[in-house]
């Protein structure tokens, strides 16, 4: 009923292909969007934008970089946070060489050195498949790491190795207020989702998937297999690079080689695990996820355990709690939180007729 | 030429050590095909276990048999809890199971004893021997002996014994092995009980090197070029791995250091084992895959 498709015919292939053929999730995604842009900013408080909706959003769009490349690709990925390092980095570079280079033309080059980076790293995939691929990805987790804090001409020789993001304006509109960061991040993620649902229903997107599903078959029907993973390591660094600029610029307004460790990339695993792999809406259940269940966890263990529990040991139960997670989800729902939508869509689809 | 050989041996030695913990990943992998990522974080927990026993008390012996007896639980309860609902999922669903399984084991292992460091004192002194005018460390000469018996005791238990014929069986054939009456999952139990005594050991030289502390569960990430180099499924790879890894990153930070500036030991091992890869893409010893569409 609340999903009914009667009346509403496809009558062009174009109609059928789009991400959202039922007028009804069309009006639902517009009345998300505007209460996103507009009541969000007029209602949330700074603490909200700051600790809460801000890296809710880049840590979304960091996962689905991710899961462009694991989730549609098939490829393994240990190193997204290193690419995110290559695209914050790079971006700062952008800023601080080129005067007057607007914001949004910095992130975009920050992206795509990010993908460059993706290629060289993921040339080895051509060659090598499955779990020995993640010694290719973690070798650039580590050797990016390496790179930044070694070579101080990528924090301008600034000796902390940490560096104050300049002040964000877009066409002189100053953005440094939580509100504005916030509205930024935003338009930014927004776009780069509604790109990446066109890519993944492009021919790209199918190819990857047949590369996922097994590479030698989708090479015996002519599937162009090395350019597809090479592609899928650009777009999914590039993705991956942008949400690298957007944690270090309007998230943390600093840029630090160690806010991109191994446990980033990690925790952007996590996301896309229990978000579901292969699904876009997925990522922002899974971002969701990962940026509450720690802060409810601590505020739950700072009023119910004050006193009993010190505050090490929370970080511990936490460790496990999400291990835990981990587990049952891995599970018992495989496919993650999106396909706990899938199931509530599809009984809304046939409401009344079923059994 | 004196200097050059000491850093081989040295590297050589230290190899050794990232042996030890690629050794309890390749027994799992045989036998289940399951990467298990969680095997830092088994080193790290039995080398706490051991250490809080003995700092309550306990005496080598009695501690070391308490341990053992935790990494046995550790490893039904992982054969109970997460092997078993996850049979014949994809190898990439048990390897992120194994993520799981390795923040759980941490967090148990800090919860239960504390994130201090801890000193670990196996009654070796770290004192340089002089062989030929080349200076060893006696304790790393102490490892690889310990090394070379756990690798002779394991090689004996798969050849001589019952168990070591159903643990062959099953690794070559799983389905195979279950049709003429071998009980699998008990057989993975056995081997992850395995991995955990191997674990036990490495976190034991480990935890004496470095004392036993969080960061132990990172000598992870130093065995895995060691696996990738030696190929997944070959004990002896795990060997060779470990000596090349050792003996490169040693020359390298040696060698290359002053020229490209030091701490490139976190990700030469990673860039070595890349190389090995474009030859050789199943490791120098591991099973090349034959694809069937």
């Amino acid at each position: 009923m609340l999903l009914s498709e009667t009346g509403q015919f496809s009558t062009c292939y174009a109609h059928d292909r789009r991400a959202f053929r039922l007028r009804q999730e069309r009006v639902g995604l517009g009345l998300v969007l505007a209460f996103a842009f507009l009541v969000v900013p007029a209602w949330a408080s700074d603490y909200w934008f700051s600790a809460i909706l801000i890296p809710f959003l880049i840590l979304s769009l960091a996962g689905l970089g991710l899961n462009l490349l694991t989730g549609y690709a098939g490829q393994l990925s240990l190193g997204s946070a290193a690419f995110m390092a290559v695209g914050a980095f790079a971006a700062y570079n952008f800023q601080l060489r080129i005067e007057g280079l607007p914001f949004l033309v910095s992130l975009a080059l920050g992206g795509l050195v990010a993908a460059l980076a993706g290629v060289v790293f993921g040339l080895p995939s051509l060659r090598i498949k499955g779990f020995y691929l993640i010694v290719s990805t973690l070798a650039a987790q580590f050797l990016v790491q390496w790179g930044l804090t070694k070579f101080g001409w990528f924090s301008n020789f600034n000796p902390s190795g940490v560096i104050t993001a300049p002040p964000l304006t877009i066409l002189g509109q100053d953005l440094s207020s939580p509100a504005g960061r916030y509205l930024l991040t935003l338009l930014v993620v927004t776009a780069l989702f509604f790109l990446a649902g066109r890519i993944v229903r492009s021919d790209l997107g199918r190819n990857w998937m047949a590369v996922r599903d097994m590479d030698s078959a989708a090479a015996v029907i002519g599937i162009p297999v090395a350019r597809s993973k090479l592609l899928a390591f650009a777009v999914s660094s590039f993705y991956c690079g942008v949400a690298g600029s957007l944690w270090a610029f309007t998230y943390l307004g600093t840029v630090e080689p160690h806010g991109f460790d191994l446990n980033r990339s990690f925790q952007v695993l996590f996301i896309i695990i229990i978000g579901g792999m292969g699904s876009i809406l997925g990522n922002f259940l899974g971002a969701a996820f990962i940026v509450l269940l720690p802060l409810l966890l601590s505020n739950l263990g700072g009023s119910l355990l004050a006193g009993v529990i010190d505050q090490g040991h929370i970080e511990n139960l936490q460790k496990i709690l999400f291990g835990l997670l981990i587990i049952l989800f891995l599970i018992r729902e495989p496919d993650g939180l999106a396909s706990l939508w899938r199931s509530l869509r599809a009984r809304a689809r046939v409401w009344p007729l079923r059994a | 030429m004196d200097f050059f050989l000491e850093v081989l041996i040295g590297g050589l030695l230290a190899g050794i050590m990232y042996s030890m913990v690629a050794i309890g990943f390749v027994l799992i992998y045989k036998a289940s095909g399951v990467f298990n990522f969680a095997q830092g974080s088994m080193v790290l927990f039995a080398a706490l276990t051991f250490v809080s026993l003995v700092e309550r008390g306990f005496a080598f012996w009695s501690a070391f048999a308490t341990t053992l007896g935790a990494m046995l639980a550790l490893a039904w309860a992982i054969e109970r809890g997460v092997l078993r609902p996850l049979v014949n999922r994809p190898p990439i669903t048990l390897f992120m199971a194994t993520l799981g399984v390795s923040f759980i084991i941490e967090g148990l292992a800090q919860l239960l004893w504390g994130a201090q460091v801890h000193g670990l004192e196996l009654g070796i002194k770290d004192e340089p021997i002089d062989l030929g005018g080349i200076l060893l460390s006696r304790f790393d000469l102490f490892a690889a002996g310990i090394a070379a018996l756990l690798v002779l005791a394991l090689s004996l238990l798969f050849s001589r014994t019952r168990i070591g014929l159903s643990l062959r069986s099953v690794a070559s054939d799983p389905l195979a092995a279950l049709a003429t009456g071998i009980r699998v999952q008990r057989i993975w139990a056995v081997v992850w009980a395995v991995a955990g005594f191997v674990g036990l050991i490495a976190g034991l030289l480990w935890g004496a090197r470095l004392g036993v502390q969080f960061s132990l569960s990172l000598v992870v990430l130093k065995a895995l070029p060691v696996l990738i180099i030696g190929g997944f499924s070959s004990i002896g790879g795990a060997i060779v791995g470990g000596l090349i890894v050792g003996a490169g990153e040693k020359l390298a930070e040696v060698y290359a250091g002053p020229v490209i500036g030091d701490g490139l030991e976190n990700w030469f091992p990673y860039v070595l084992a890349l190389l090995f890869l474009l030859v050789r893409p199943a490791g120098l010893f591991g099973q090349r895959t034959i694809e069937r569409v």
